[in-house]
């Protein structure tokens, strides 16, 4: 036995040790702008803080919270997130249950899997979207950050191939029983999908929370910025011209940057253990074709 | 047609049962509804349709001269004018050249280090340890370019954290790793392998937990150590997972991401940093060069296109990959 010898045991300490170490100093960045967001301002200018909080203070948090402009922002990516996750998942998966039929019992499934994928392969690129937006009178709307989004070709294929692994005697017996697709993609399909639902679930609402380019560009108002777009602005180009001045007067300080970052990836850090323990399944849904 | 045969039968046994009910004559629903399933692909259609397929019509704003009052149908035709002042234009040269060097460097970068992390991560037979690490290295994943960028212009500035360590241990003087080009570069992919190298190690881990175990106990069995194993067991049956990811990549060698360089780039290093993607964005909605800008998007999706389909073919006949 290989593990049991002498030098493989040296090895494995020393490998052990070593991708620990390097595991940890990944996180390291995101540790020390945490410990900046919890320190009192004066030492977090003078760069005194490392990994550890000077003059612990929850007053960057407190602050960042009494700002209108941040609130409403807040409000915002929540709307998206939850409502163009909503849509997304049924317009979705309707239609992966549809497209998971064989094509000798749907016979156009071939046609729209094509008419899907091309998008995948082609698009018309930043401008002329930018234009469709702006015809559509959908500037400055929820609408301009959800609809264009909604569906996505790759979740599309991912569900329906993890419906195709869906036992067919299930649905045969509810065809019997007089059922029809809607039915049965209800009452069976969904049921024994949840975790595949779920998943991409999960991976919509990600994406719909970080997204911040749409807001940038199509969202004008600044009291109508996603979260990701205002923090986008403030912190990345520390433009505050958007802005009320008054409002954003203080944002620009150290503790407050970073306290609005840990606020803005929060969301994304609680639902991470569900994403992980997904995340693996999610890459063996796609595996499986048939 | 087993299904047709069972439900006749059923049928007639509920008629012999009780002949005053009438059988049900129900149609079998499920096999003679295609309609209700184009009615569920609707939505999703219209959708792309709108969203996916109507920008692609406006790429012909890259062969006029638009003008936002004429509109596409009113604007003057201007034949290849934009193409050719793009090609003439040296700075689009440097910028094709920033995008290939970026996108390439990453693309080697996050097969590599994933391979190697993954054939180390591999080792460590304490299952909580080995879960901890990969805990601890897919995080940053997650988290958006926005976010990251935040933290990153925070800790990479000539205060930071960084150069205040390489200060005190190493006593060099502050680097700026995102106002000196070279050095953006290298901010740039290193950034990103930090981002990505965890998530491409679950998906190389996967396809090694493939690898049939009766391989390392027949090598066990003829005293065959460790290295040995890896080097002839582990590693070949990993190549033609490799090989494929590889090919799958060369559609992506004018994706130099665009998040990442927008959030992380300043005018003082456009020289070394600017990408097509960014370039399109600053030309197209900041300057208002609709058509010039609609021309080098259409070149870049055009050339990726061609680069996709190349690449998807060739791993389907190497390796007989399908997406669907």
């Amino acid at each position: 036995m290989y593990h049991k010898t002498i030098p493989y045991r040296i090895f494995s300490i020393i490998n052990n040790t070593a991708l620990l170490i390097i595991s940890i100093v990944c996180l390291l960045p995101l540790l020390h702008l945490l410990m900046v967001s919890l320190s009192s301002s004066a030492p977090a200018n003078a760069g005194m803080v490392t990994f550890w909080p000077i003059g612990f203070t929850f007053e960057a948090y407190a602050k960042t919270f009494e700002n209108a402009n941040f609130l409403s922002s807040l409000w915002v990516s929540v709307q998206r997130t939850v409502i163009g996750t909503a849509l997304a998942m049924i317009v979705n998966a309707v239609a992966a249950y549809a497209l998971s039929k064989d094509s000798r019992i749907f016979r156009a499934r071939n046609v729209y899997l094509w008419f899907f994928v091309v998008t995948m392969l082609f698009s018309g690129g930043l401008i002329p979207s930018y234009i469709l937006i702006l015809k559509l009178g959908l500037m400055n709307t929820l609408m301009a950050l959800i609809l264009p989004v909604m569906v996505s070709v790759y979740n599309i294929i991912l569900l329906l191939n993890f419906f195709r692994t869906v036992p067919k005697e299930l649905e045969e017996a509810a065809f019997i029983d007089g059922a029809g697709h809607l039915r049965s993609f209800i009452q069976i399909y969904l049921p024994v999908s949840m975790p595949a639902i779920a998943t991409i679930s999960l991976f919509t609402m990600v994406m719909h929370w970080n997204a911040y380019f749409d807001g940038l560009i199509y969202i004008k108002e600044s009291m109508n910025l996603p979260l990701a777009s205002f923090l986008q602005t403030i912190i990345v180009q520390a433009d505050m011209t958007k802005f009320d001045p008054q409002m954003v007067a203080n944002m620009s300080q150290r503790t407050i940057r970073a306290s609005q970052i840990f606020i803005g990836a929060l969301p994304i850090l609680i639902v991470y253990p569900f994403l992980q323990r997904y995340f693996v399944k999610g890459i063996v849904i796609g595996a499986v074709k048939e | 047609m087993i299904l047709w045969k069972g439900r006749t039968m059923d049928s007639n046994t509920l008629q012999q049962a009780n002949p005053n009910v009438a059988p049900k004559v129900k149609k079998d629903r499920g096999y003679k509804q295609p309609w209700t399933l184009h009615l569920m692909v609707l939505p999703a259609v219209l959708l792309v349709l709108v969203f996916a397929y109507l920008p692609m019509t406006g790429l012909v704003m890259a062969f006029q001269d638009y003008k936002a009052g004429l509109g596409i149908s009113g604007s003057p035709w201007v034949g290849l004018k934009h193409f050719r002042y793009m090609f003439e234009n040296e700075y689009f040269l440097q910028i094709t050249w920033n995008t290939l060097f970026f996108a390439c460097s990453k693309i080697v970068m996050n097969l590599i280090i994933p391979f190697l992390f993954a054939l180390l991560l591999n080792e460590v037979r304490n299952m909580g340890l080995k879960r901890s690490i990969q805990t601890l290295v897919y995080l940053p994943h997650f988290l958006s370019w926005v976010t990251l960028s935040g933290i990153l212009i925070d800790v990479l500035a000539q205060t930071g954290i960084v150069n205040q360590f390489l200060n005190s241990v190493f006593g060099i003087k502050p680097i700026f790793f995102l106002g000196d080009g070279s050095w953006f570069r290298f901010t740039i992919i290193s950034s990103d392998v930090w981002k990505e190298f965890g998530f491409n190690t679950i998906i190389i881990l996967a396809a090694l937990s493939g690898i049939n175990p009766a391989m390392y106990e027949a090598a066990e069995v003829d005293g065959a150590s460790r290295l040995k194993q890896t080097m002839h067991i582990t590693i070949p049956s990993l190549i033609p997972m490799l090989i494929v990811v590889a090919t799958l990549a060369l559609g992506n060698v004018l994706n130099a991401n665009f998040d990442q360089v927008f959030n992380l780039y300043s005018p003082l290093i456009y020289q070394q940093g600017d990408i097509i993607d960014t370039f399109v964005y600053r030309e197209g909605l900041l300057s208002g060069q609709f058509s010039f800008a609609t021309a080098v998007g259409f070149f870049k999706s055009m050339i990726s296109l061609i680069l996709i389909v190349i690449s998807y073919r060739l791993a389907y006949k190497f390796a007989g990959y399908r997406i669907f």
